[in-house]
């Protein structure tokens, strides 16, 4: 459940944003997720809502954007998009794919009331 | 947006509105959002595409998979504020700083990152043993109890043990912390033992070489594939406890191969840390590690 750290980090960052663009309060916050990132969003959105409790982004809401998997594939040299860790390469059907992105967890930005 | 399952229909879930999300299910833990067998209407297929949890034999739920929880940005109406930051963008930092702490003086930063009970402390124990004399230092991570770092020091290493509580994983913070607490000698080995959990540990930088992944033949074949995230993040594997492999009937091969799904240019070394097996190659990865490691500091 390393969630709820991510989500003290994520409240941490946003309470400085706002901090510094004199924002009272915001209304919702965009986080970029990598396709092969470790985290799970059911479990990112519970701790979001408790963790943002009694900060500018209490009752905010957190859109998630997806970011694609990316890879090197070993066999054809190819990089490409990957929905799965596990799907063969989408230009040669090779196996061997060495994740080269995709493992994003980044604040885009936040909306102000 | 849905609370649960984060996708992007707001009325998901919600009494009257919940099309898509069926009626709860009898399954347990998962009551009251109706996140269960899929609903009548949408095909398993649909579902898929829809990235909804949902069974597989009306048993497994599946999430993680397709567009779950990542919704389409709606019309902005507020003023939006620019952040562009990485959300561990501050573990980031501190876990560059323990790295050039650690590089400046010439130490080879190991993360040991498994799950409870692959035998990461007794493959400790002999490690420090067999690498005598080059020093050793440890960071022993765990829920609870100092038991770890007592073993290691009864090895004759410095240890500092780093009990998290509730946490699941260690943080470079932590880690920062506990440096300053060893005596580490120049052109050392300092071993990170991450709590034993097999999901946490991948996200979090500690300011290590390289991470890695112990796991036991008495774990299961598969454990590659059910945890990918910790066997993509680390550079080697040691499969443990070899000695048990024709006794649990596990097979060394079908693990290396399934490491290598996840990750294929992942090291793979197979030790016994009770018998010695496989001792020799270990040791000589980690001196072959803390050479390149004094070479790099030479180099700047």
């Amino acid at each position: 459940m390393h969630e709820l750290s991510l989500c003290e980090e994520l409240r941490r960052i946003v309470e400085e944003a706002a901090r510094a663009h004199g924002v009272a309060r915001v209304t919702r916050v965009r986080v970029e997720v990598g396709r092969f990132a470790a985290v799970e969003p059911a479990a990112l959105e519970l701790a979001f809502g408790a963790v943002m409790r009694g900060s500018v982004a209490e009752g905010a809401e957190l859109v998630l954007v997806e970011l694609p998997g990316r890879a090197l594939c070993l066999d054809c040299g190819r990089e490409v998009a990957l929905d799965d860790r596990f799907d063969p390469c989408p230009e040669c059907g090779g196996g061997r794919l060495l994740a080269t992105g995709g493992d994003e967890m980044r604040i885009r930005d936040m909306e102000a009331a | 947006m849905c609370t649960l399952c984060g996708c992007g229909n707001p009325d998901h879930g919600t009494e009257g509105g919940g099309s898509l999300h069926p009626a709860p299910a009898a399954e347990g833990g998962r009551s009251g959002r109706g996140h269960g067998a899929p609903p009548a209407g949408l095909t398993h297929a649909q579902m898929h595409a829809l990235g909804l949890p949902h069974g597989h034999d009306g048993q497994d739920l599946h999430f993680g998979h397709g567009p779950a929880g990542l919704s389409v940005p709606g019309v902005t109406q507020g003023r939006l504020v620019e952040i562009e930051t990485a959300i561990l963008s501050r573990n980031d930092a501190l876990a560059a700083e323990n790295r050039a702490m650690l590089a400046g003086r010439g130490i080879l930063a190991v993360n040991l990152v498994s799950s409870p009970g692959s035998g990461k402390t007794s493959l400790l124990v002999r490690t420090i043993g067999e690498l005598a004399p080059i020093p050793v230092a440890v960071i022993e991570g765990d829920q609870q109890t100092s038991n770890d770092a007592e073993r290691i020091r009864a090895a004759g290493a410095p240890a500092v043990q780093v009990n998290t509580g509730k946490g699941c994983h260690l943080d470079a913070a932590m880690v920062g912390r506990a440096l300053g607490r060893l005596a580490l000698q120049p052109a050392s080995i300092l071993f990170i033992e991450n709590v034993g959990n097999l999901v946490c540990p991948a996200a979090f930088d500690l300011g290590e070489e390289a991470k890695v992944a112990v796991l036991s033949v008495t774990e299961g074949e598969d454990k590659p594939l059910k945890y990918p995230d910790i066997f993509a993040a680390a550079r080697l594997a040691v499969i443990n406890k070899i000695d048990l492999a024709p006794h649990c009937g596990a097979d060394p091969d079908l693990i290396e191969a399934n490491l290598r799904r996840v990750n294929p240019l992942i090291e793979v070394i197979r030790v016994s840390a009770r018998t010695g097996e496989g001792m020799e190659a270990w040791v000589g990865w980690l001196k072959g590690r803390l050479v390149a490691a004094a070479m790099a500091r030479a180099a700047t």
